[in-house]
Formats: structure tokens, sequence, C-alpha cells
């Protein structure tokens, strides 16, 4: 692995090549993740869409990729994948194509896919070794439906299924985790208030073979409820209290690529999102808070 | 050409393998499974080439099928039952991709009760997807149509999958002498795979499958498909003549037995209706004037053949081996929705629905069919849909029913 061409802020990608002018909702974590991870990949990807809030990027007869999309279904990205992948190499092969026309397939879903309805598609893909690079953006819950509670839903968030007065009562799956147990080439997680974290990673992605997974947290305004000009804001918060460990799965390791120090109370993060003012209001509730402070402490104890 | 005995599944293989296909993306079921272990092997042993992959299920196995053909790769794949149902959502996805490969259904009935043997109903269910759905009633015919079913999902006027649908255990076990075509000569026959449009390439970017927004747009791209799929008639006969010319085997869209002077015709699908045939040539050697039609297209849906071939006829018993639960048979619907308000088709048009889960349809039942037809053409009136049933079936289920219930009892009392 070469050493990283993103050492400072200023050397991030100045073109942008993701398009304007999306139905992608103001503020939309997710879109900002991928305009920086499109930065940084380019346009000699196919990118392979399951149904969520980013289908609607590719509209009839608009597109804001200068690649190539091809939408399939909830639950068969990764598959797709596959036989896109398969034909590429086939093509190649037979030398019906030329190198400078091979592309490399990006799978790209939601939470509701990634951590439910996909996982088994996904969990075929890592064992035939596929090599592709699968981008989840991940806003905690089914967003492109109204925001209900999915596998990615965090413990005591509100949602449009999980109303009551604790909400959310489960906890959110630990998708790192699952794909990393597949030994595939690089699991990560990022997100897009920690561009140069990001871009790091994706650079590190792209030059590897195989199966290449991202978790994107995607600050979500309309699913989270704050207001769209917060998204870098939560997003460094996410990062700062520790909710969202950033780290990498490489070589059979797992590295956290930015340890928050200090790490600040939960509380920082949760305050920002009327998902979670039922923590706050009319009372506090004390014995959730904590709950979630010690899930966090307990994370960081681990690994430090 | 060689002669060899084969089982249907091996004469869907030698399809795939003679078709030159590229790509097999495939998953393991009963009765299908002898199709994808043959392919395997013959890959393993270098006596072809191409890529199998297994995928982790039906629906991502067709997602992969379609998504390699509209990479621009011939490819191959082949299902069963509960796999097509399994795969149902990438079966109309797929078509609507335009994403033109052949996959061999092998038809065995539908869960529940869960069963292995054959009808139609898994097939049927992948009626309206936009596939084109051929039926095959030898084994012979499966490797035959399994090339000419590239020609038809390739072609310009039509690009879209083809299904090719064998009977599960009655073709798909049973060995038949197969002609296997010469490998330069099916070459020929088949072509180079053409992608046209349809293609990922970094230097010319596309998207495919893209969302719209609206009926407008859904609409266009819907009818777009629909009449692709009846282009398909006239596209399927020209590819039947050269192969006919070419291999001097023909196969039309329906097989007609004995019906130019016949008063009576039996109408049924799949290899069943070789039980059909049996029976008319008896039914002849008794003075009756009885053939039998055969359609080999389902999808698309040869109308205007059927009442040419039916104009003028007393009666005919659609036998059919599905049952459209609160409905009845298919095909009996499918055909007399075509013949309806055309003055020449026969007046009776009668259901039978028979052979589910592989249950056998003797030569007394086809006998007492053609008798049912005689009598509703004297009363002038179409019969009842009849369930094909005998009174010893019936007391053979009691009997079952009656170990089960002691069975029960035994277990609640220890």
């Amino acid at each position: 692995m070469n050493e990283t061409h993103f050492k400072r802020m200023k050397d991030l990608p100045s073109t942008h090549l993701l398009g304007s002018g999306t139905p992608m909702c103001a503020g939309c974590g997710g879109l900002q993740a991928l305009h920086e991870i499109y930065d940084v990949l380019g346009e000699k990807t196919v990118f392979i869409n399951a149904a969520g809030c980013m289908t609607l990027l590719s509209v009839y007869p608009f597109t804001p990729f200068r690649g190539s999309w091809l939408y399939t279904a909830m639950a068969a990205a990764p598959a797709a994948a596959q036989g896109v992948r398969d034909a590429l190499d086939i093509l190649k092969e037979k030398k019906q194509i030329s190198e400078a026309d091979d592309l490399l397939p990006v799978v790209l879903t939601g939470d509701g896919s990634a951590y439910g309805m996909g996982l088994n598609a996904t969990s075929g893909a890592m064992e035939r070794d596929l090599d592709f690079l699968y981008i989840c953006y991940d806003n905690e819950g089914y967003g492109n439906t109204g925001q209900q509670y999915s596998g990615a839903t965090p413990h005591a968030a509100r949602t449009a299924t999980s109303k009551g007065v604790s909400g959310f009562s489960g906890f959110k799956k630990d998708l790192f985790s699952i794909w990393a147990a597949h030994r595939p080439s690089y699991v990560a997680t990022v997100i897009g208030a920690e561009p140069l974290d990001l871009a790091r990673k994706i650079e590190k992605a792209k030059e590897m073979n195989g199966s290449r997974l991202i978790i994107a947290l995607s600050p979500c305004p309309t699913g989270w409820g704050f207001d769209p000009k917060e998204t870098a804001q939560i997003g460094k918060l996410a990062v700062k209290t520790g909710m969202w460990p950033l780290k990498e799965y490489i070589n059979g390791e797992i590295v956290h690529t930015k340890i928050p120090h200090p790490r600040l109370p939960v509380e920082e993060y949760l305050k920002t999102q009327e998902r979670f003012e039922h923590l706050f209001k009319p009372d506090r509730k004390e014995l959730l808070i904590n709950e979630i402070q010690a899930k966090v402490d307990d994370y960081w104890e681990s690994i430090e | 050409m060689t002669r060899k005995l084969l089982t249907g599944n091996a004469a869907a293989a030698w399809g795939a393998r003679l078709a030159k296909t590229d790509y097999m993306p495939v998953f393991p079921i009963t009765p299908q499974t002898e199709i994808i272990e043959t392919l395997a092997n013959w890959i393993d042993n270098q006596q072809m080439p191409g890529r199998l992959v297994t995928l982790e299920s039906e629906h991502s196995m067709i997602a992969a099928a379609g998504a390699a053909a509209a990479t621009g790769v011939r490819t191959f794949t082949a299902t069963s039952s509960q796999g097509l149902l399994y795969g149902m959502e990438m079966i109309y996805t797929v078509a609507g991709w335009r994403a033109p490969f052949v996959m061999v259904n092998v038809s065995r009935g539908l869960s529940a009760p869960i069963t292995l043997e054959p009808d139609h109903n898994d097939i049927l269910a992948a009626r309206d997807s936009g596939f084109l759905q051929i039926h095959c009633a030898t084994c012979q015919e499966v490797l035959d149509t399994t090339l000419m079913a590239y020609r038809l999902a390739e072609d310009s006027r039509i690009r879209l999958p083809v299904i090719v649908n064998e009977d599960g255990f009655y073709l798909s076990f049973t060995r038949e002498p197969v002609e296997i075509p010469d490998e330069q000569a099916a070459a020929e026959f088949v072509g180079e795979f053409n992608p046209e449009e349809t293609k990922f390439r970094a230097s010319a970017p596309s998207s495919q499958a893209v969302a719209v927004l609206g009926g407008t747009p859904y609409s266009y791209f819907r009818y777009e498909i629909h009449q692709a799929l009846q282009n398909g008639l006239a596209v399927y006969r020209e590819i039947a003549d050269e192969f006919a010319e070419r291999f001097g085997r023909r196969h039309d869209v329906i097989e007609s037995y004995l019906t130019d002077d016949a008063e009576y015709v039996f109408v049924m699908m799949g290899c069943f209706a070789t039980k059909a045939k049996a029976a008319v040539d008896s039914l002849r050697e008794a003075g009756w004037k009885i053939g039998l039609l055969r359609p080999r297209l389902i999808r698309p849906f040869p109308a205007e053949d059927f009442r040419q071939l039916l104009a003028g006829k007393k009666a005919v018993a659609v036998v059919d081996q599905n049952l459209s639960m609160g409905k009845g048979g298919v095909l009996h619907t499918e055909l007399t929705s075509e013949l309806y308000g055309f003055g020449d088709a026969p007046a009776i048009v009668a259901s039978f629905v028979g052979g589910l889960g592989g249950r056998d349809i003797s030569q007394e039942e086809f006998f007492e069919m053609a008798n049912v037809l005689r009598d509703s053409v004297s009363n002038q009136e179409t019969p009842p849909p009849r369930l094909l049933y005998t009174e010893s079936e019936l007391r053979q289920v009691y009997k079952l029913q009656a170990i089960a219930h002691v069975e029960r009892e035994e277990l609640s009392q220890s």
C-alpha cells in the first residue's frame, strides 16, 4: 500500500464528479458521503443500487453519475454485482473489451438493505470473494418510506414505528463485525463529516482487490429531526461522542482511525436530534441516557 | 451429429453447451440439479469453456444472470418450482431490463404441501413477467428449444429473456434418444452474441433500469415489453423454419396432431400431452374423429394459430396440468378468451384439470373426456369444469387420513 495522497484537507479532490440537483433531501448525510466517495473512486465505476433513498438519484432520463448505473431490487444488489463483475472478466478474457473499458462494480444501498434483506446476498458475495466495493449509507432506519426502525436503528431512537415513551427497544446491529467475520479484504466505517478519514479509506479500498465494504453513517435531517445545516456538526458529534467509531478491518485486524479524545458525553449528540428528544423532555430519562452512555463506554474500554 | 440416450436435464445442458454460453449463475433444486452438475463437470474437465458460479439463492442467481446479460455476455441458468418463486421478484425485474438470456425451468408442483413431482403452476406464475415461455414435450425438444431460445432472446425485435420449460421427472429424468447437433452447426445457427446497446463499458457510460416517475414513462416501457413479446411469434416462425432447414426437425408454435379432419380436439401443454396423443390414437381406432393441439409457445400466446386450428371444430377439451385457485385451469381461461366472439370457434370448450403433482392422467380418463365432449355437443351445453380424480384415489387418501388420525391419537396418549 502506497502512502496516502490525502495528507491534509487541501489534498482532497477539488473537482467534483457527482452532479447536483438530485431529489435527495437538503442536508442528506448520505449524499454528502457519496459526493466525497465518488470524487475518489472516479467515473470508471458502475453503481449497482438496491431499493432505497438513493434509487431516486437516477430518475429517467437524468443521472448525476458520469459513470454507469444499474438499479436492481432491495435484496439483490451484491448478486447483480457478481453478474457484472463476472461478465466483465469474461469479456476481458475473451479480449472482447480492453482493460481500459473495465469498471469497478460499486454496490450502493441503504441500511435497510445492508443490515437486513440484502445481508444474505452480501454474505454470499464475500464468501465468493467477489471483487467489488459496497457502500452502505446508514441513516439508521427505513428512511425512504418515512423512517421506520430497521436493524440499524440505535437504542431508544424514536422512529415512525417506535413512537412509544422509550423509543426503539432494540439495539443497532453490529454490521461491521458481521461483515468482518467473513474476512473480506477490507471493511471500514466512515462519515461525510470527516472527509480526510473517508478519502483515505476509499483510496485504500480502491487500490485493493476482493470484497471491500464501507458503512457511512448518514445523518438524516428528515428521519432524525434536525435542521439540514446541522448535518456536518451532528456527524462530527457522532465521532466525538464515540457513538460512531471510525475504524477499519484490514489484514485480519481492526484499527481505529480516529479515537475521540477526550470523548464527549453521548447526550451532546443525542440532544441535537428530535428522535432522541423524549430522553430530555418533558422529563430527563436518566436511566436510558446512562444506558446508552454505558454501552459507548464499554465499547471504548474494550479497545483502549 | 451424434445420437445418444439423454435425460431432459442432460439435453438442457447440451443446449447451453452448444449455444456457447459464457456465464452460468446457478443454484441447486430438485429436479433441476442434474443440469448444473452436468455443466459444472464439463467445465471442470475442460470439455466446455465458460464460467459457472453458484449463488446463495435463486433470487441472487436470477439477479446475477440478468446483470451479466446486461453487461454483455451470453448467459444460461436453470431452476424449478420453489426456486422460481423465490426468484420471482427478479424474474419480473430482469425482463424489464430487457436482458436477453435463457433459463430452463424444470416444472414441479408448488408448496404447500411440498412435493417433488411436476405440474405447471410454477412456470405459469411467471406468465405475466415479460419472459417468453416455451414448453417442451420430449428431450430432443429441450435441446433444440434451448438453441432456438437464444436466437429469440437476442433478436433485435425482441431482446427479452426466455424460459424453456421441461416437466420434472417425466422429462428431466427420462432418457430418450436425442440427436446432438454438431458443435459447428449449432454455433452457426445460434451465432455470436451481440449485446447491442445493453452493456457496461468505461468508455460508454450507461444507466440501466433507472426509476421513472409517473404512469406515462412507466406505461411506455411496459407497453414496449408487451409489443416485443408479440413480435415473438413471427420471429419464432422464422427461427423454426431455419432450424428445420438446418437440422431437419420442425418445432412449430403449436404442435398439431391429427386435427385436420377432427371434430373433437384435446388441448394440452408439456409432456403429459404425449399421454393425450396415445389416447387420440386409440380413440381414432375406435372411430373417433379426434386430435390434439399442444402449444409450445405460451408467451407470446399463439391466439391466431389457435383460432385457425380450431375453426369449425365441434368441441374442445382443455386439459390443464395447473390450477388457478378460485378460477380453474389457466390454459382454458387463456384459450376461451381468445376464441370468444369468433363465429367459427367451437361452441364447446370444456375444462379439465389433472396431473397436479405428477398425478397420472389415465387413458380411460381421456376416453371419458371424449365422451363428455360428445354428450355436450348433443346437449348443446358446456359441461362444468372437472377436477380429475378417481374413487380409488379418494379411498387411498381416506386411508392415509385414517393412519394420520391414529398416529396423532397414539402420540397424544403417550
